[in-house]
C-alpha cells in the first residue's frame, strides 16, 4: 500500500470545484492578452473587451479538462522519458530562479553570476536524487534583459536532465523555445519529446497578465508543456481561510487550462502552484510556513480528481542560512509533498522566500530526496509468508547478519544515505573532525563538481546553442558572452 | 478631548471603517474644526497603532485596517479643509507605482499604505507603469518623493529609467527617489542614482522620512 496524505474529503473536493466554476463565470477572469480574450469568446464566453474580463462558462472549462492529457513525459538528453507527470509518480527538481546565492559559511548572500550557474548544474547533473534540473540561478554578470534565457543555455550545455523553467517576458520565450529546438533537432521533435516545461503564473486574484498569457498560449501552440503556478498568498491576494486559497487556485487554473486547451487541444498542461501563506508580521511569503504546504497538498488533491499532473514548490525554507529551520522546513514540505503523490516537487537548494540558492542546501536536501522517495514507496510486501519463514529458518539465537536473506532485502528496503548524514558512533564523528551537517554537504558539493563529465554535446548543437546565444546578447547590448 | 473625537479616535485604532466615517461626520455637525478632529484623534490614533505594530500585539491585517479607517475619515474631512481654504499638514507627496514589464503588486501596495498612514499624500500609480507615467505625475501633483517599485532582476532596469526620465524632464531635484524590491539593494539604489533604498515597508517610512529631515 502506498502511503498518503489527504486533507479532502471527495465532497469537499467537489465543493472547492463547484465554488471555481462559479468564479469564472462571476466575476470572471481577467485577461490582459487581446488574442485569449478573442479565442474565449469564440468559444463560448461572454467577454467584455473593454474591460478585458471574460465570463467562461463551466462547460467550457470542463471541456478543456477533459481535452488535457492526464499524463506525459519529459525526455533527457539521451531521449529517455525520465520524468513522469501523471497519477501518483514524484520526482524532485531544484527550485527556480534564486536571485541571491549563498557561500558555505557565508551569513551574507552575494549576486550569483556565470560560474555560480555552471557549478550548481555540475551539482544539480550529479545529484541522482534530482529527477530534473531547473533554471534556478539568474546571473548578474549579463544584461538583465537576457538574465531569463541565458539560465537556459547554460542548463542545456552542462547537463542532459529534464528542465523546469520558465520565461521572464513575451518575447524571450521563443529564444527559449529556439534553445530546445537546437538540441532536440525540430520543433516537432520538442512536441513529441518535450525537455522542457515552462511555469507559467497568473497573477493572483484571477489576472492572467499578458506576460504569462501570451507564454501559456506559446506553449500550447508548440505542445512544450506548460505548468500553471498559481499563487494565492492568503489574506493578501487570496482568501485568509485555507480552503478559501484552494478555491482560487482552482479557478486561476481552470482559465488557465481553458486558453491553454483552445489553442492546442491536448497539449501538456500541469496543475501546480506556488502559494503561500502570507506572513502577517513580516510580509512575506513563507514557503516553510505549515499552511503553505496544507495549501499544496490541497490543491493537489483537486488536480488529481481532474485527472491531470500535478506540481508544488515544497522542499524550501525561508531561513536565510543552512540550519536548523532550513532542515527542518525542507524536510516538513518533501515528504509532504511526496506523501501527496505531487508528480513535480520544486524546492531543493532553496533558501529566503525562493530567492536564494545554496549548494550545500541542494545536497542536504538530495538526501530528503532520498528519504521522501523511500516513504512513498511505503512497507512493501516483499514475500510471502511476510517474516515467519526467515524468523523460524534463523531461529532463537540467530544472527540475522550472517543471512543471505538479509544482504539481499537491506539494500531494497532502505535508503542509504551519503556522508551528510552522520550515522557515525560519537567517536568517529569527532575522528573525522567534528564536523557539522553542513560543513559535510560542503565537501560533498566539491566533490561531486570535481567528478562532473561534461556532456559531450555533438559539436553542431553547441555551435547552433552559441549562434542562438550570442546573437541574442548582441541585441541586449552584448559582444561577448561571459567566459564559462 | 469631546466624546466624539475620543469615539473616533477608538475606531481608527481598532480599523473600523464605517464607525469612523460616521464619526468623522458627526465631528462637523458638532463644528469640531476637521484639523483640530485629525490633530487630536486620527493622528494620535495612528501612532498608536504604529507602537502596537512594533511591540507586536498588531499584525499587518490589524495596521492596514486602520489606514482604511483613517481613509475614510480623512474622506469626509477633505472637503470640508478645502471649503475653509485650510490644508491638512502632509508630511509629503508621494507618487509610488511598480515599474514597466513587471506586475508584482502587494509590496508596493503595503509600501503605499504605510507611507500614508504614517502621514504623506500617496498617489499610487498601480503596477507595470511606464517611466513616461511617473513623470508626468510627478509634474501634476508637485510631488517630493518617487517610490519604484521592481521585483525581478529583468524590470530593476525599469527603476533606472524612471530615474533618467526625470532627469530629463528637469524634475530630478524636486524629488526623492527611493527605490525597493527583492532583487534591489542599496548598492542598486547608488548605481543608478537613486536617493535611498528600503528593505519592507517599515524602513520605507523612515527612509523617507531621513531623505526629507523630517
Ligand atoms: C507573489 C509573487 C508573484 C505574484 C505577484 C502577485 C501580485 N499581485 O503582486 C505573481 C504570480 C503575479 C508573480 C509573477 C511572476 N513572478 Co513572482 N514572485 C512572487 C513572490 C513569491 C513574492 C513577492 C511578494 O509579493 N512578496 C510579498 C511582499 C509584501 O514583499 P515584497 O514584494 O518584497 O515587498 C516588500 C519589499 O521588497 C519592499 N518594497 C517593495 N517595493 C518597494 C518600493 C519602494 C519604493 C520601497 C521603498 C520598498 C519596496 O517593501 C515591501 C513591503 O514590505 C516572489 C518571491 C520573492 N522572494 O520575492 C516571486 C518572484 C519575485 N517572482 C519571480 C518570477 C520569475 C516571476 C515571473 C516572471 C514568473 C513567470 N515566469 O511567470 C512572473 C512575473 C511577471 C512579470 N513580468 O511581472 C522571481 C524573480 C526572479 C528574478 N530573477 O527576477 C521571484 C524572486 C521568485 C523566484 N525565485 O522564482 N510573482
Amino acid at each position: 500500500m502506498r502511503p498518503k496524505v489527504e486533507f479532502l474529503s471527495r465532497e469537499t473536493i467537489e465543493r472547492i470545484l463547484s465554488e471555481a466554476y462559479d468564479l469564472l463565470d462571476d466575476p470572471g477572469v481577467r485577461v490582459h492578452s487581446e488574442r485569449a480574450l478573442r479565442l474565449l469568446a469564440d468559444h463560448g464566453a461572454d467577454v467584455d473587451l473593454a474591460a478585458q474580463v471574460a465570463h467562461i462558462p463551466a462547460d467550457l472549462a470542463q471541456r478543456a479538462v477533459e481535452t488535457a492529457p492526464s499524463s506525459f513525459h519529459l525526455y533527457d538528453g539521451a531521449g529517455q522519458p525520465v520524468v513522469h507527470y501523471g497519477g501518483d509518480d514524484i520526482q524532485f527538481d531544484p527550485g527556480s530562479a534564486a536571485i541571491e546565492i549563498l557561500d558555505h559559511g557565508a551569513t551574507q548572500s552575494r549576486e550569483p553570476v556565470t560560474a555560480d550557474c555552471v557549478r550548481f548544474l555540475q551539482l544539480a547533473d550529479g545529484l541522482d536524487a534530482l529527477d530534473a534540473v531547473a533554471t534556478s540561478i539568474v546571473c548578474a554578470d549579463v544584461p538583465q534583459e537576457m538574465a531569463d534565457w541565458y539560465r537556459l543555455y547554460l542548463v542545456l550545455l552542462y547537463t542532459g536532465k529534464p528542465v523546469v523553467t520558465g520565461a521572464f517576458a513575451v518575447e524571450t520565450w521563443s529564444v527559449m523555445k529556439d534553445l530546445l529546438v537546437a538540441v532536440t533537432g525540430s520543433e516537432e521533435a520538442l512536441a513529441a519529446q518535450p525537455r522542457a516545461v515552462f511555469d507559467v503564473c497568473p497573477s493572483p486574484p484571477l489576472l492572467w497578465s499578458e506576460i504569462t498569457c501570451e507564454n501559456l498560449m506559446d506553449c500550447a501552440q508548440y505542445r512544450v508543456p506548460a505548468e500553471l503556478v498559481s499563487m494565492p498568498l492568503t489574506g493578501a491576494t487570496g482568501p485568509a481561510t485555507l480552503l478559501g486559497a484552494v478555491v482560487q487556485h482552482a479557478a486561476e487554473c481552470l482559465s488557465g487550462v481553458t486558453i491553454h486547451q483552445l489553442v492546442n487541444p491536448g497539449a501538456p498542461i500541469v496543475w501546480g502552484g506556488s502559494p503561500a501563506a502570507f506572513d502577517m508580521r513580516a510580509g512575506t511569503t513563507p514557503m516553510g510556513a505549515i499552511e503553505t504546504m496544507m495549501i499544496d497538498c490541497s490543491y493537489a488533491e483537486v488536480g488529481k480528481h481532474l485527472g491531470l499532473p500535478t506540481h508544488a514548490y515544497l522542499g524550501m525554507s525561508d531561513a536565510k542560512i543552512v540550519d536548523a529551520q532550513c532542515g527542518f522546513e525542507s524536510g516538513i514540505g518533501a515528504i509532504l509533498a511526496a506523501l501527496a503523490g505531487i508528480n513535480m516537487i520544486s524546492g531543493p537548494g532553496m533558501l529566503d522566500f525562493e530567492s536564494c540558492f545554496s549548494l550545500e542546501k541542494l545536497v542536504i536536501d538530495a538526501e530528503i530526496v532520498g528519504m521522501a522517495k523511500r516513504i512513498a514507496t511505503g512497507m512493501v510486501e516483499r514475500e510471502t509468508p511476510l517474516g515467519l519463514e526467515i524468523i523460524r529458518q534463523v531461529g532463537h539465537a540467530g544472527n540475522f547478519l550472517a543471512t543471505s536473506h538479509t544482504r539481499h532485502w537491506f539494500r531494497e528496503e532502505l535508503f542509504i544515505p551519503s556522508p551528510v548524514v552522520d550515522r557515525d558512533f560519537r567517536r568517529g564523528w569527532e575522528a573525522k573532525g567534528s564536523l557539522t551537517t553542513t560543513e559535510r554537504a560542503h565537501r560533498r558539493v566539491a566533490e561531486i563538481v570535481a567528478a562532473y563529465e561534461p556532456l559531450n554535446l555533438p559539436d553542431e548543437v553547441v555551435s547552433e546553442l552559441e549562434a542562438i546565444a550570442q546573437r541574442v546578447a548582441q541585441s541586449a547590448g552584448l559582444d561577448h558572452l561571459p567566459e564559462r | 478631548m469631546s466624546d466624539i473625537l475620543n469615539q473616533l479616535h477608538t475606531a481608527v485604532v481598532a480599523g473600523e471603517t464605517d464607525p469612523a466615517r460616521e464619526l468623522a461626520e458627526q465631528a462637523l455637525r458638532a463644528s469640531i474644526a476637521p484639523l483640530t478632529a485629525i490633530d487630536e484623534a486620527l493622528n494620535p490614533a495612528m501612532e498608536i497603532v504604529g507602537g502596537k505594530y512594533e511591540t507586536g500585539e498588531y499584525f499587518i491585517p490589524d495596521l492596514v485596517m486602520a489606514a482604511e479607517a483613517m481613509k475614510a475619515a480623512m474622506q469626509v474631512f477633505e472637503p470640508a479643509l478645502m471649503a475653509r481654504q485650510e490644508e491638512r499638514q502632509v508630511l509629503g507627496t508621494v507618487v509610488i507605482g511598480t515599474v514597466e514589464g513587471d506586475i508584482h503588486e502587494i509590496g508596493k501596495s503595503l509600501v503605499a499604505t504605510m507611507l500614508s498612514a504614517a502621514g504623506f499624500q500617496v498617489h499610487d500609480l498601480g503596477v507595470d507603469v511606464p517611466a513616461s507615467r511617473f513623470v508626468e505625475q510627478v509634474r501634476e501633483t508637485g510631488a517630493n518623493v518617487v517610490g519604484l517599485s521592481a521585483l525581478l532582476t529583468t524590470t530593476m532596469l525599469g527603476q533606472e529609467a524612471v530615474v533618467e526620465a526625470l532627469q530629463e524632464a528637469g524634475l530630478r531635484d524636486q524629488v526623492k527617489v527611493v527605490i525597493g524590491g527583492a532583487p534591489a539593494g542599496p548598492e542598486w539604489a547608488e548605481t543608478i542614482g537613486a536617493d535611498g533604498y528600503a528593505e519592507n515597508a517599515n524602513e520605507a517610512v523612515g527612509v523617507v522620512k531621513q531623505l526629507l529631515g523630517i
